[in-house]
């Protein structure tokens, strides 16, 4: 790699290691600010792969940070997919929301409680048959399909499975997916290849694809969050071991990812494990214990487990301390960055400093007080800048004057 | 029997107070009996969210208890079910292009926990809509809510909206949710931020204290 690379990596490096580098790296989490930015609609960086690979490019090469976010961030998956697989479980400008409105996850009770069984017995007979056809209209043909234990029947089993996809409903679904992952492969392969371009220009993406602990799995994707909620009373027991299928599947992900993109950093979004959301021995039983194995497996990997604790997570801080030193990035949202330093400062790196509102709201001389006094709480040490949550909006002398702000400071 | 459905409910043992539900009306207990200790005991599952020893799920489950118990007693309820006087009026909303409900409901919950009258307008509130509400139902305190970064400016627009429809002297209005922060008080126009939803309580029981024009 190329010498501004490799300066990049040493800073991101050592901070991650709790040494002091150079200046404190900034990381930019830039989402759908490179729309705004560039002048395109939200529906163009969903439908319109090269405006927005090039609306992120400028972005990346303006800026230069030390770290930028993966543009799958806010897109997850082409316009044009979501079109063909008729998803229900999202809405997404110029689909179903208007060209300019962010796209935003639907919420449901996809699988019901009494589905455990079935889900637990086989998850991906589950998945495939009686899922993936509530989650995605187009796909509804999927429900016509025998179970898939049928296949242990060998040749036996097919005439059953011919009969079942000659049927016009399978048919359909069928073709829909393989017209869909044209799409899907064209978006893959022109980000892939913005990652190389921006790498050979010195840039460095903060993680290539997000992991998510099975218990968000479940209550993001599966059983909605007042499902999950009330699952914790009724049928404890059910809840864990669907946890414990997942588990596998969280894992072999990031370390699947890690390798097919080369990064080596894995961005774990936390949901429903935050402050308020349950309580602190619901933590302790439901969320506590994956979380911990999934960063400790990761680290084991030899890769760099970036969760992103959204809200606060000040009621969970000890547990945190408990994670091996020198080896993952806390992203944090909202948390007291004093107490963040005192209990995590020999722990991990911790990457927070700017809430997402000030870039949008505040002014140069705010901008600059907040980036002073974040990186002072840290004394320039073992400390990332970022922003409380994904940029979608702001104002671009406030971005500068932040970016300018952290070096200038943290050089002193 | 009565403090045993409260503290069946209040326990999270859902078995144990539809049973004792059932129980109550076989001995010819009045629903509205049943009703009353139905919202003793949501008071008390609502302070003990206030005092951290009660989360999220615990709001849900009790919630689902209660509406299990309203599904049975329903078909011997008569019409004279009444809670007293209410503190106050709020209408509640997420602002449009933000189709979040969490946080709202909990504040929701809160507020209807603490003897407020809610009407919730849900998600995705068109400008027009809090507008209309605001002329329809009177309210005390216009309530919204908003995850998204974006939001901060439909907050600004709904408000600008109540202005030129002329209402804005007519109601206080909180603003919180996701990323909102103090600033976007001044930059939305609104009267005040809440970051939980006791905060908002607290706001509703202060400003129902003092003239709400003030």
């Amino acid at each position: 790699m190329n010498e501004k690379y490799e300066q990049k990596r040493k800073r991101i490096d050592d901070t991650i290691a709790l040494k002091k580098p150079d200046h404190v790296p900034i990381f930019l989490p830039q989402s759908y600010l490179p729309a705004r930015t560039e002048g395109i609609t939200l529906k163009e960086a969903h439908y319109d792969v090269d405006a927005w690979v090039r609306a992120n490019k400028n972005f990346v090469l303006k800026y230069d940070p030390d770290m930028y976010f993966f543009i799958e961030a806010p897109i997850n998956g082409a316009g044009q997919v979501h079109d063909i697989l008729g998803t229900l479980a999202m809405k997404w400008p110029g689909g179903t929301l208007p060209d300019d409105v962010p796209f935003q996850f639907v919420e449901g009770e996809y699988m019901l409680q009494g589905e455990y069984d079935h889900f637990l017995d086989d998850p991906s007979d589950f998945l495939l048959r009686v899922f993936t056809p509530r989650v995605f209209k187009n796909l509804e043909g999927f429900s016509k399909l025998p179970p898939l234990k049928n296949l242990a029947l060998g040749c036996y089993g097919t005439p059953v499975y011919g009969m079942a996809m000659a049927a016009p409903e399978v048919v359909e679904s069928i073709e829909r997916l393989m017209e869909m992952s044209k799409h899907a492969l064209n978006f893959t392969v022109k980000s892939g290849q913005l990652y190389a371009e921006l790498a050979a220009e010195g840039h460095i993406c903060a993680a290539n694809a997000p992991v998510l602990h099975p218990f968000d799995i479940i209550s993001d994707m599966l059983r909605g969050m007042r499902g999950t909620m009330l699952d914790m009373f009724q049928v404890p027991d059910k809840l864990i071991s669907a946890m414990e299928k997942l588990y596998p599947l969280s894992l072999g992900g990031a370390i699947g990812a890690a390798q097919a993109t080369g990064n080596n950093q894995i961005f774990i979004p936390l949901h429903r494990g935050a402050d308020g959301f349950m309580s602190p021995k619901q933590f302790e039983q439901f969320y506590w214990p994956y979380l911990k194995k999934l960063i400790e497996d990761l680290v084991n990997a030899n890769l760099v487990p970036m969760p992103f604790f959204e809200g606060t997570y000040e009621q969970r801080i000890d547990y945190l301390q408990d994670l091996p030193a020198g080896k993952c990035i806390g992203w944090f949202d909202r948390s007291d960055l004093n107490l963040l330093k005192e209990k995590l400062g020999d722990i991990m790196c911790v990457a927070a400093g700017m809430p997402a509102s000030l870039l949008q709201t505040g002014t140069v001389e705010s901008v600059r007080k907040q980036t002073k006094e974040a990186v002072n709480t840290f004394e320039g040490k073992g400390f990332i800048m970022t922003s409380s949550t994904v940029i979608d909006e702001a104002k671009p002398e406030l971005l500068q004057a932040w970016i300018d702000a952290t070096r200038e400071f943290s050089s002193q | 029997m009565g403090r045993e459905l409260i503290d069946a409910i209040v326990a999270m043992d859902d078995k144990k107070a539809l049973q004792i539900t059932q129980d109550l009306l076989d001995q010819g207990v009045a629903p509205n009996k049943i009703l009353t200790d139905c919202q003793t005991a949501m008071e008390e599952v609502g302070s003990k969210f206030e005092k951290c020893e009660y989360f999220l799920p615990e709001l849900i489950m009790s919630g689902e208890i209660l509406k299990q118990i309203t599904e049975i007693i329903k078909p011997e309820l008569d019409s004279t079910t009444g809670n007293g006087k209410k503190k106050g009026k709020i209408v509640f909303g997420t602002v449009f292009g933000d189709i979040h409900d969490i946080g709202k409901d909990i504040v929701i919950f809160m507020l209807e926990s603490n003897n407020f009258e809610v009407v919730d307008l849900g998600v995705d509130v068109p400008i027009e809509k809090f507008v209309e509400s605001i002329k329809t139902e009177a309210p005390d305190i216009l309530g919204m809510s908003g995850f998204l970064t974006k939001t901060f400016d439909a907050m600004k627009d709904t408000i600008s909206g109540i202005s030129e429809a002329g209402l804005r002297n007519n109601v206080k209005i909180m603003i919180g949710g996701g990323t909102v922060t103090e600033d976007i008080v001044d930059y939305a126009g609104a009267d005040a931020f809440g970051e939980t939803a006791m905060d908002a309580v607290t706001l509703a029981k202060a400003w129902m204290g003092g003239n709400k024009n003030e």
